[in-house]
């Protein structure tokens, strides 16, 4: 029981190996490196929201906003590119990572002052975030032709044989590992989760970790803001509607209790990887789109299943006490 | 002096009469002032507004959330939740569809509209009560599950062509300018009110959302109390489905997209705590009453739907953090 | 070694030296209850100081203001020689102050090493936590108290209790602090670990730490301990060296008056078993528990915090499923599915958890009362609030509650009064067998008299209480007979008669006589 919780991340990457192998018996192009990093580079978006959402998450929070905040940050961000084609792009980057931690910052202000509970502000935010895209467009769309051709081409590049696109992912991935494992704040942000209440004695001011957390989360929706409209190329009110949910569900996938204090940086990135090859296979084995819906959410049910297994804290036991002693 | 004192001590009183401030002071009260206010506001900003008609086509933008906002109040005060209420009529509707497909006759369909709205809860109750898990994850796994099946039967096809008889349920009237929906919702309302303020299984959901472990303690079934109150959100679902289903006339799987959050901003309006112990039937048929208002009185306007959400949205948070910052306000001030 | 010689030089420096922290004056209210009431306490470098008091003496109000987590009204506290605030847990942090709690100071997901070094990792030149450093380090702590038996890397999850605590001890020594409080440390810890706690305590104290114990346990505090300091009722009410002073001494201090009047005096008429307890067990809480209850009998169960008490009457009251034996009542076979099932064939159980377990805040007192009895109150599942009330004032008023109405929330009341709203609830359901878990656990004397006095009042009537208690004034002021149980089996059950206190203490810690 113990060495299965302890290696959670093993077994959900080799439920992910077993996935493509069984999709490569068929398709054999499926497993090829190449198409396995496009599968990646796609996935970019799904796994820096998840690594975002799982700072949030640790905190014993939920940030259902995220891809709200995504939609009016890239419209924002595509309206500026469009109206200012001269603003050089890591400008812009910057801007929509400013955008993004100030929409989560108001999250994590009403979570942290006013105890309001998470899901109810972020409920709020979600609706009001899109809203606020809708206001800010006049429901108009951007796109391609609005749009620098620095603004479209910048990630498309490659670099290192890599696309720019999976760069982004990697330096995400990287920084959140460094900033959960390695940095005093990371690790407040567990502490939080796992004990609020040892927290407060260990110094850790614990709805100011929730803000951060939020801010963080908000930061990194405002990146992917930017992310998805150059990637797609178009911006509209209607940008990754419903998408809040894949993140989570990447969570959940991973491993990250929803109880606060569990997950790891390589659980959600492999929670993002597994709906990542699962939505890549559906068109190589000729299913239809319109299951990755309904198999997403089995997969989180079947996580949570297993995720409550593993968790299940034993109590005090007295006879084994009397044994021992 | 000292034997009054006891005498008097020992005569605890059934209740004390309420100052009548506290009693103009109640939420219920303020939610009817809102009402009222909206109501005006609606009448001086159109000429449409004031007309038995308008009023009627009203009631049906609040009917089928509010239906569900019934049962999920219980659900919230016993500090459980269900976010897969939306994604049930989406499932129920499309079962119907296929239903009609097969031939199927209006009862047949009504059948199946509540049987999956039921099925549906159970297996979210079950989920929760039997696993042990917490239900907002799982509501949110089968919020996705639900709707999902929808869009792998229907894709991004349509059932159409639902009979005359079964047009009733979402678009017939009762007598005049009143429609069965709101007859409905009338009745559901009472029903919902007796059962949560006047029997003993509404009074152990207070109980199970106020401190389950005293209520477990004191020989209550809080699972099955639990597990009722899913397949009654489910049912609720299964109706809400129906009568959206009749008054659209046709199933998409994008049916009722985004109602589970209207629903929820409904009940906690309603003066519902979203951690569960405490709230009135009557406070949320109010917070039904504003929010369509609301929506049919922008609409008047040609506000659009997504512009109004950024109200129904802010009206969430403002509703709680409202009474938050007032008892702060008020502990500052008498501290 | 010279630990001894070490030992007798701090000792003799302590006696001249100055207080490391000293508190003066220190007033501490929440609305509507005084917790501390210009209250004083001196700690020395090297020397075990004892808090004692009863519950709710304002212990723990304090140790929350020593570490930051209260702020006081009024007073002053002093480290060193300057006066300081301790505005956060962080402030106390830095001054050296470190508490060692029951259970609840420690990161269950997170390792042994983190746990010692949370808030203060070693870091590297980019300024990123050295976790290697880090996991050395802990090693070197735990290895200097003699515990290097535990692994640095280790989830805390899998440790013991025991251990835990060697691990938030290690903490306090990588803080280098100065001050070290001690809250029930001993609390679910077997007689070896504490041992192992006391060898410590012991090198801290020749580390020159300054050390707050809070215990109830007089065995240990005379073992470990060289100066008290006795709260009642918020007031510090006396202080002083511990030797030279006796137990019964501090005992007055404590409750301030002799302790045995206070129980009511009885004339037991015992009749014929009620219910009989036969090879009772669980797969890890308790196992082959026998006993039989009879009519009008008060029959108390003694034994150590985490001896298999509670356990043992949830399961009889149907709260947790057992693995084998047979209880029956009046000569029908008793098997209770639920809480529900035992209440119904008459047997209810008061818990100890008044806060958790008993009474459901948020909802006024008559509710909390009628709750188990709806059924009775109600009529086809239709609630009739007279019944209620009237149930209500039957129940409550025969033990006097105060309160301003029946229909005031519960939470707003005294824990006393909560209290006896707990019992009334479940005397409502007029049962055959009442067992009470801790019943005067946290509340005030006047209440506790109030609660005595009923159960005499109740066996008077032919009722059976079970009373499970670990305070020993208490089960031998109001048991006729004593069941004392150890480590989840049943030790010896016994008449009380002439049953000297210590008879019971040695059966339940499993001295030999």
């Amino acid at each position: 029981m113990k060495s299965l919780t302890k290696y959670r991340e093993i077994w959900l990457a080799a439920a992910i190996a077993l996935l493509v192998a069984a999709v490569a018996i068929r398709f054999p192009a499926f497993a090829t490196p190449s198409r396995l990093l496009t599968v990646f580079n796609d996935y970019t978006i799904l796994i820096i929201l998840a690594l975002g959402q799982m700072t949030v998450i640790l905190t014993r929070s939920i940030d259902l906003s995220m891809a709200a905040n995504l939609a009016f940050t890239g419209m924002v961000i595509a309206m500026t590119n469009a109206a200012y084609p001269a603003i050089p792009i890591p400008m812009l980057i910057i801007m929509a990572m400013a955008i993004g931690s100030l929409l989560g910052a108001f999250n994590g202000i009403l979570v942290w002052k006013l105890d309001i509970p998470p899901i109810v502000v972020t409920l709020g935010t979600l609706t009001v975030f899109r809203g606020a895209t809708f206001v800010v467009s006049g429901g108009a769309w951007v796109n391609a032709d609005a749009m620098s051709a620095a603004f479209i081409q910048l990630q498309r590049g490659v670099f290192l044989g890599l696309p720019i696109l999976s760069w982004f992912a990697i330096a995400a991935i990287a920084a959140f590992y460094l900033f959960l494992a390695r940095t005093p704040l990371g690790r407040s942000i567990y502490a939080a989760g796992v004990n609020p209440t040892a927290s407060v004695y260990a110094g850790i001011d614990v709805g100011r970790i929730k803000f951060v957390a939020f801010v963080i989360s908000g930061m990194v929706s405002g990146l992917c803001g930017y992310l998805w409209v150059s990637r797609y190329v178009i911006a509209s009110t209607e940008v990754a509607n419903g998408y809040e949910l894949q993140i989570v569900a990447a969570c959940v996938i991973g491993g990250i209790s929803i109880a606060g204090g569990i997950g790891s940086v390589a659980g959600a990135v492999l929670g993002a990887l597994f709906l990542g090859v699962i939505g890549s296979a559906l068109p190589v084995i000729n299913v239809s789109p319109f299951w990755q819906l309904a198999i997403s959410g089995a997969a989180i049910i079947l996580a949570v299943v297993l995720n409550a297994r593993g968790e299940k804290r034993q109590g005090r036991i007295i006879l084994r006490q009397a044994e021992a002693a | 002096m000292t034997t009054t004192d006891v005498a008097t001590n020992r005569r605890v009183p059934d209740r004390l009469d309420k100052p009548l401030t506290s009693a103009l002071l109640s939420w219920e009260m303020l939610l009817v002032l809102v009402a009222v206010a909206i109501f005006v506001t609606n009448s001086l900003a159109s000429p449409y507004f004031l007309n038995a008609w308008s009023l009627s086509d009203l009631t049906f933008n609040f009917v089928e959330k509010g239906l569900i906002a019934l049962a999920m109040a219980l659900l919230i005060i016993s500090g459980e939740i269900d976010l897969s209420v939306a994604a049930i009529i989406a499932l129920a509707s499309t079962m119907m569809g296929m239903a009609l497909q097969a031939g199927a006759d209006t009862p047949v369909l009504v059948l199946i509209g509540l049987g999956v709205g039921l099925a549906c809860g159970a297996f979210n109750g079950a989920l929760v009560t039997r696993l042990g898990l917490p239900s907002i994850v799982v509501t949110i796994g089968t919020m996705s599950l639900f709707r999902g099946i929808a869009y792998i039967i229907l894709g991004d096809q349509a059932y159409r062509g639902y009979p005359s008889s079964f047009a009733f349920f979402g678009q017939g009237y009762v007598w005049w300018v009143i429609s069965l929906e709101i007859v409905l919702f009338a009745v559901m309302a009472v029903i919902f009110w007796f059962l949560l303020h006047r029997t003993s299984f509404g009074r152990t959901v207070f109980v199970i959302g106020n401190n389950p472990v005293a209520a477990a303690f004191s020989g209550v079934r809080v699972e099955r109390v639990k597990f009722i109150l899913f397949c009654l959100t489910g049912l609720m679902a299964g109706v809400a489905s129906i009568l959206l289903t009749s008054r659209l006339g046709s199933t998409r799987p994008s049916i009722a997209f985004g109602y589970e959050l209207e629903v929820v901003t409904m009940v906690v309006l309603g003066g519902v705590a979203i951690l569960g112990g405490s709230g009135s039937i009557i406070g949320v048929v109010l917070a039904a009453l504003i929010m369509g208002l609301v929506t049919f009185g922008l609409g008047l306007l040609n506000v659009p739907g997504i512009v109004m959400s950024i109200f129904t949205g802010s009206l969430l948070i403002v509703v709680i953090a409202l009474p938050i910052l007032w008892r702060r306000f008020r502990e500052a001030r008498g501290g | 070694m010279h630990t001894t010689a070490l030992q007798e030089t701090s000792t003799f420096e302590a006696a001249n030296s100055a207080p490391v922290l000293s508190l003066n004056g220190i007033s501490k209210s929440f609305p509507g209850v005084r917790a501390l009431n210009d209250v004083a306490l001196s700690l020395y470098p090297g020397q075990v100081t004892a808090l004692i008091g009863e519950n709710g003496a304002g212990k723990s109000t304090l140790v929350k203001i020593m570490t930051g987590i209260y702020q006081p009204d009024a007073g002053e506290i002093v480290i060193g020689d300057d006066a300081v605030s301790l505005p956060t847990a962080h402030a106390a942090f830095g001054h050296g102050i470190t508490a060692i709690h029951q259970e609840t100071v420690l990161f269950d997901e997170l390792s042994v090493a983190e746990n010692i070094f949370l808030g203060h990792a070693p870091r590297n030149r980019f300024g990123l936590i050295d976790w290697k450093q880090m996991r050395a380090n802990a090693r070197e702590v735990l290895d200097t108290m003699g515990a290097g038996h535990i692994d640095a890397e280790a989830r805390l999850r899998d440790l013991g209790i025991a251990n835990k605590h060697l691990v938030a001890v290690a903490r306090a020594m990588s803080i280098d602090a100065r001050i070290v409080i001690m809250d029930e440390p001993t609390a679910s810890l077997s007689a070896k670990e504490i041992e192992e706690l006391f060898q410590l305590i012991e090198f801290l104290k020749s580390d020159g730490k300054a050390i707050l114990f809070i215990s109830h346990k007089f065995e240990e505090i005379y073992r470990i301990a060289d100066r008290y300091t006795v709260f009642r009722d918020g007031e510090m009410v006396g202080e002083g060296r511990l030797a030279g002073t006796s137990q019964s001494e501090i005992v007055k201090l404590m409750v301030g008056r002799a302790v045995d009047h206070i129980f009511p005096k009885r004339t037991p008429d015992i009749g014929e078993p009620v219910l009989r307890i036969d090879g009772l067990s669980h797969p890890t809480e308790f196992d082959a528990i026998s006993f039989e209850l009879r009519r009008g009998e008060i029959l108390g169960f003694y034994g150590l915090v985490g001896a298999g008490r509670s356990e043992v009457m949830q399961a009889i009251a149907g709260l947790t499923r057992t693995s084998a034996g047979t209880m029956r009542l009046e000569d029908a076979p008793l098997e209770p599915k639920s809480a529900a099932d035992a209440i119904r064939s008459g047997i209810v159980y008061v818990p100890e958890e008044r806060g958790r377990q008993g009474v459901v805040i948020g909802l006024p007192i008559f509710q909390n009362v009628s709750l188990p009895s709806l059924s009775r109150t109600s009529k086809s599942g239709i609630l009739r609030l007279a019944e209620e009330f009237a149930l209500a004032r039957q129940y409550t008023e025969r033990l006097d509650l105060r309160a301003a109405s029946l229909s005031q929330d519960v939470g707003t009341l005294s824990g006393g009064n909560q209290q006896k709203v707990v019992i009334a609830k479940w005397l409502a359901t007029r049962p055959r067998v009442i067992i009470l878990d801790e019943p005067t656990k946290g509340i005030d004397i006047g209440s506790k008299a109030a609660v005595h006095g009923f159960m005499a009042e109740l066996v008077a009537e032919g009722l059976s209480v079970i009373m499970v208690s670990s305070e020993l004034p208490e089960i031998i002021g109001m048991s006729d007979r004593i069941a004392v149980m150890r480590e989840g089996r049943m030790v010896e059950i016994f008449d009380n008669k002439d049953l000297h206190p210590e008879t019971l203490v040695r059966a339940a810690a499993g001295i030999a006589a």
